[in-house]
């Protein structure tokens, strides 16, 4: 056998275990092995193509791999769970600048020591620059509003989708003149013209990843999240198409897929299409907010809360980004184990799309040790919602919101929720009145069984815990 | 690989290939593990190491090239040795009942 066939083989067997490692995150009982082999399939990858090269330059390659490995260790050691959704957004803007530089890289070589482009592989180049920088700068913006560097809330200005769309065009007219230049242009001095169309990319680039990002508020931040890593994985497509290698185009799918569902998924949790969430900077509007809702909320003390809790025996917990925002995810789980001693059935209820990136909520709680067994989806609980006695909602609003499913005129309508507001009692834990990310009032708060326990969400359930055991 | 008029469109048939089996497996994964799956699969996005290194050995390039790619590979192992840990770090900590009720 050649070493050419062999190499080709060890590419395919990567390719094998980066599938086998996906299919084996179906279930939490096979993730963790699942990832480890994901992670063989990417060392078969390196050193098959360390193999295969004829020229390393060794020290500068173990220069990259020992700052890039010490970087990202301490990286993934040190980030608190809170902080995932930004930690993650990081490492997917790093993905796209890495294939940004693997295009570049390629353009300089080719234009430097061949002075050749076919046409394809100069498509493939522009296309790897421009999905990288789009992804890069993307996930930057991303990172800033997650980590709070950045506000929140959407930024939006007039005419905002005009700008988008001058500088879609201006993109396209560049890509056609970066893509048309001819050999003999680039021998004959039309190299500077060259490489300035390739900064002009990068450039564009990253301007339009900043500004189709930056109007999209925190609560639609799972979505982006989603679609920026579908973007770093067709980024590593067209690199693949660059060098004709067959695992990146591979392992560039795959993750560009996933991206793609999981985009999918957290639209339809929304009931909102994908171009609604990209271009309408929801919550920023003040035009339709829906019927305004008034009335009167009972407010109770911890100790009110207590004496309900006491006496349920079917209790669902409703986490959302508050529960996350004030870490009381450990209280949370302490107070759900005392319930549990008192013989109460204990479940938590996660909406899609609670928190700032899809399974946000899951993650937190398996920190406090939850066992999933004991975390559920809306359909589970919603066809039984009567039957359970108190439903706890901390720090959730817009997934609880009655209105999406009684109120035709809210922007919230036919975003499936779950619907604590049929259970016999609600407890809402909440700072304030105030609306939620959304900026939509909130009729469940003025519903009869509703209870609002005031405060901070970790002190609330910090003293039903502290009630408990006394 | 050699890119000519053979192996591009086999470039594609592999691209379209490898989209619909992706889009088949993740469907698959239930959503407590979806943060899992975006570090994951971001880890599996490091793969454009891959090019990082090829880039690195051309031969008879100079000094910007070597930057570059370098460069990119910095970036690509932060991503690929960060996301492998942190979700590994993740997925530790999904635990069944049973097991649960045997460490406290």
């Amino acid at each position: 056998m050649s070493p050419e066939l062999i190499r080709g083989l060890c590419y395919i067997v990567a390719s094998i275990f980066f599938v086998l490692g996906l299919k084996m995150l179906s279930s939490p009982l096979t993730a963790r092995k699942g990832n480890l082999v994901s992670a063989i399939g990417m060392l078969i990858a390196v050193v098959t193509t360390l193999t295969a090269m004829t020229e390393v330059k060794w020290v500068w390659v173990l220069v990259g791999v020992g700052l890039g490995s010490a970087i990202g260790v301490s990286a993934a050691r040190l980030v608190r769970m809170t902080a995932m959704p930004e930690m993650v957004g990081l490492f997917n803007g790093f993905g796209g600048l890495a294939s940004l530089l693997v295009g570049w890289s390629e353009f300089h070589w080719k234009w430097a020591a061949t002075g050749e482009f076919e046409l394809f592989t100069i498509i493939a180049i522009f296309l790897t620059i421009l999905i990288g920088g789009v992804t890069f700068s993307g996930s930057l913006v991303a990172f800033g509003k997650l980590s709070g560097t950045i506000t929140g809330r959407p930024v939006l200005y007039k005419g905002q989708n005009i700008v988008k769309a001058v500088i879609l065009i201006t993109i396209l007219v560049l890509g056609i003149f970066f893509c048309a230049q001819k050999p003999d242009q680039l021998n004959a001095g039309g190299t500077t013209d060259a490489y300035f169309l390739l900064i002009g990319t990068v450039v564009l680039a990253f301007v339009l990843g900043v500004l189709s990002t930056i109007p999209i508020g925190g609560a639609d931040m799972p979505v982006v999240i989603c679609l920026l890593n579908s973007y770093s994985g067709l980024a590593v497509c067209a690199a693949g198409f660059v060098f004709g290698n067959n695992v990146l185009i591979v392992s560039g799918s795959l993750v560009g897929a996933s991206g793609i569902i999981l985009t999918n998924i957290m639209c339809k949790a929304m009931n909102r299409s994908l171009a609604n969430v990209l271009f309408s900077g929801f919550g920023a509007a003040a035009s339709s907010k829906g019927r305004s809702y008034q009335g009167q909320a009972r407010p109770v003390s911890a100790e009110d809360a207590y004496l309900i809790l006491e006496a349920a025996r079917n209790v669902v917990f409703v986490p959302g980004y508050g529960m996350a925002a004030a870490q009381a995810q450990h209280v949370v789980r302490e107070l759900g184990e005392l319930l549990d001693e008192n013989g109460a059935e204990v479940k938590y209820c996660i909406h899609p799309v609670a928190g700032r990136m899809p399974g946000h909520m899951n993650v937190l709680l398996a920190e406090a040790n939850v066992p999933y067994e004991l975390l559920v989806e809306p359909q589970d609980v919603n066809p039984t919602m009567e039957m359970v006695d108190v439903a706890v909602v901390i720090g959730a609003n817009d997934v609880v919101n009655p209105a999406a499913r009684d109120d035709k005129s809210s922007p919230l309508w036919g975003m499936p929720i779950i619907e604590v507001d049929r259970a016999r009692i609600c407890i809402v834990l909440k700072r304030s009145l105030n609306p939620g990310f959304a900026g939509v009032d909130n009729p469940l708060f003025f519903k009869e069984n509703t209870r609002m326990l005031f405060g901070d969400a970790k002190a609330s359930v910090g003293s039903l815990v502290s009630e408990f055991k006394q | 690989m050699e890119l000519n008029a053979t192996t591009i469109p086999l470039l594609f048939f592999v691209f379209i290939l490898a989209m619909s089996l992706g889009i088949e497996l993740i469907k698959k994964v239930p959503s407590q593990l979806h943060t899992p799956l975006m570090s994951g699969s971001n880890a599996i996005s490091g793969i454009t190491i891959v090019g990082a290194l090829i880039a690195s050995g051309r031969q008879g390039s100079g000094i910007t090239v070597t930057v570059l790619a370098t460069l990119a590979v910095i970036f690509a192992v932060i991503n690929v040795v960060g996301g492998y840990l942190v979700t590994d770090r993740m997925l530790e900590m999904f635990k069944s009942r049973d097991k649960k009720g045997g460490k406290q």
